[in-house]
């Protein structure tokens, strides 16, 4: 028996050739250049970046409790109105309260809730959609069936008198949140899947015996994870719209919790007067939001470049 | 046929869910009883109200009186659901119907111009536009239109749902949710026809450039975003829970939510199915909508 080298098993079998100096970057390499040239990417991805580091540094960041109330300094106007103050860099709320650190302790509850929500979702839909599309037929029509019922199901008004009834805490939203937009996920990965199986490489487990479990988690999953990573975000920003929303009606985070969408709604009562209060908290969920969307749709370039549009 | 079986299979399971769910918090009649009742008061409310028998028991009850068009009377007026529903589902179904055709109007426009010219300025500010309208939250989009329109402007109403001014705002709100979907279907349908063999046809033929644009390309690139249009109607009855709460329209969101904060649930739970069966319904004609204006779906 001829002994073959070591290296050449692992990389297959051409020898690396000689006289061809044309350097083919490896797809690691090109999604890189991709990601350094993509305006939207490196926006939303920054902003994303400093709205996690700003929330995990809350406490260092600034010298007040976000629940401590003041009444002898409610209102104060930020820096930039009548009366306003480096102090309090964006004023005060109406209890006294310093309106940038509610904002910054509100980032860590949108973040969380966005992350754990995409998360449980992300699982949930990804699993169904990777069986359905994998097995086909009848556990195919099922996870259809499901797809079909939860699309036909009002998501906001679910969400709503579900919190309801389990009382509005960080985790029943991310719970509720998660069991209820798990869809988009479902429909995607089983349409990528269902393209997918019918690859060489997955014909080729097939043929050497892998087990299904191993098929789908090692020959299809890591191929759908960039579909998966482009609508995590997306449902990301859609939880967060979700909760902020939950809670401006009332039913979402309890006060005397920071939530932007609480803000927002306490903020209501003086709106006439001090906008100030309902504009920077909803600032903040849409810039969130948008830079949250624009990574995502940069994933989604720098990864696939030809699904755009 | 194979489609409406399945349509009401989904209709039967949803209304499952929907009736079973505020269900869950399982003391319902603790809570109907009030504050104050003793133990034998909540087993009373429980018999009066029928929550002491079996669950499949008060679905199929319920369910069986649904399909008579009797849903119960609400926990909190007393009067008939079906007819607090009815009282206030026209100011729903005029809102989605107004921010429909507002989110369609804005959208088909903006996403041929962006189409005609990829990477140009109109092409940037139609998605600009797009991006900005997927990621504003709608309350507070409602609270600035509000604050710019009602208060510093002084020309459009507050709250309220007597005039068709009242509509303007909710309308611009609701209507900002659902346009970033069509303008991107409408421009990516566009910018698939404009490149395939018959508009190239087409303007071999030498016709003039209104006739390809809207006669060929036009017409193809509209069919998916017709049947868009068609499930976003169910989506925008569900989705306008805070949209009028926002603005204060007398409409079945608004009176969804104030049934939540009563936990009035015969009233949450026939406002759940019955926006999902408009859903169901909504979709199923869709396909029929696209049968009949795409020959290759009803002949295929």
């Amino acid at each position: 028996m001829t002994s073959i080298p070591r290296d050449r098993i692992a990389t297959g079998l051409a020898a690396p050739a000689r006289g061809f100096d044309v350097e083919v970057p490896s797809p690691r390499a090109l999604m890189l250049r991709r990601a350094k040239t993509h305006v939207g990417f490196l926006v939303g991805g920054s902003v994303v970046l400093f709205a996690i580091l700003v929330a995990a540094l809350a406490p260092v960041l600034s010298s007040f409790d976000p629940y401590g109330q003041d009444l002898t300094r409610r209102l104060i106007n930020p820096v930039w109105g009548d009366g306003g103050s480096w102090v309090h860099p964006l004023g005060t709320d109406g209890l006294g309260r310093d309106y940038l650190t509610r904002l910054l302790y509100g980032a860590q509850i949108s973040l969380i809730i966005g992350f754990g929500a995409a998360a449980i979702a992300g699982v949930v839909g990804s699993t169904l959609g990777l069986i359905g599309g994998y097995f086909g037929g009848r556990v195919d029509a099922v996870v259809m069936y499901l797809i079909n019922v939860k699309l036909a199901l009002p998501g906001v008004l679910v969400a709503l008198s579900l919190v309801a009834v389990f009382r509005g805490t960080v985790t029943t939203i991310v719970l509720v949140l998660g069991f209820l937009f798990w869809d988009r996920f479902a429909v995607v990965t089983r349409s990528v899947t269902q393209q997918i199986r019918n690859f060489d490489y997955v014909r080729a487990a097939e043929a050497v015996g892998a087990s299904r479990t191993r098929i789908i988690l090692g020959e299809i999953l890591p191929n759908v994870m960039n579909h998966i990573i482009v609508i995590a975000s997306l449902e990301m920003a859609i939880a967060i719209l979700v909760e902020a929303a939950l809670s401006f009606l009332g039913l979402g985070l309890q006060p005397p919790t920071p939530s932007w969408g609480l803000m927002v709604s306490e903020g209501r009562n003086y709106m006439f007067f001090k906008p100030y209060l309902i504009a920077i908290p909803g600032a903040a969920i849409f810039l969130l939001v948008i830079c949250i969307n624009m990574m995502g749709d940069g994933i989604r370039d720098i990864t696939a470049p030809e699904g755009r549009n | 046929m194979h489609r409406a079986l399945i349509a009401l299979l989904v209709a039967i399971t949803v209304s499952i869910i929907g009736f079973s769910l505020l269900r869950l918090s399982g003391d319902l009649a603790t809570e109907l009883a009030g504050d104050n009742a003793s133990a034998e008061d909540i087993v009373r409310t429980a018999k009066l109200y029928g929550l002491d028998r079996p669950l499949h028991i008060q679905y199929v009850d319920w369910a069986g009186n649904a399909l008579r068009g009797d849903l119960g009377d609400s926990l909190y007026t007393h009067e008939p659901v079906a007819r607090l529903i009815g009282e206030r589902i026209g100011v729903t179904i005029q809102l989605s119907f107004m921010a429909l055709v507002f989110g369609l109007v804005l959208a088909i426009p903006l996403g041929v111009l962006a189409a005609m010219r990829p990477n140009s300025w109109i092409d940037r500010t139609a998605l600009g536009i797009a991006v900005f309208g997927q990621a504003i939250p709608n309350f507070w989009f409602g609270l600035i239109l509000i604050l710019i329109f009602s208060v510093m402007l002084r020309i459009l109403p507050i709250s309220g749902s007597d005039t068709f001014a009242h509509f303007i705002l909710p309308m611009v709100t609701l209507g900002a949710s659902v346009m970033p979907a069509f303008m991107r279907l409408t421009r990516t349908g566009m910018l698939d026809a404009l490149e395939s063999d018959y508009i190239r046809m087409a303007w071999a033929k030498g016709l003039s450039g209104g006739s390809v644009l809207f006669k060929h390309a036009l017409r193809n690139a509209i069919l998916p975003v017709v049947s868009l249009a068609a499930v976003s109607l169910g989506f925008l009855l569900g989705g306008s829970v805070i949209v009028e709460s926002v603005f204060a329209l007398n409409g079945i969101g608004l009176l969804a939510f104030q049934s939540i904060l009563r936990t009035d649930f015969p009233v949450v739970q026939s406002i759940i199915v019955f926006v999902s069966f408009a859903y169901i319904f909504l979709t199923l004609m869709s396909d029929v909508i696209n049968a009949y204006l795409d020959p290759r779906i009803r002949l295929g």
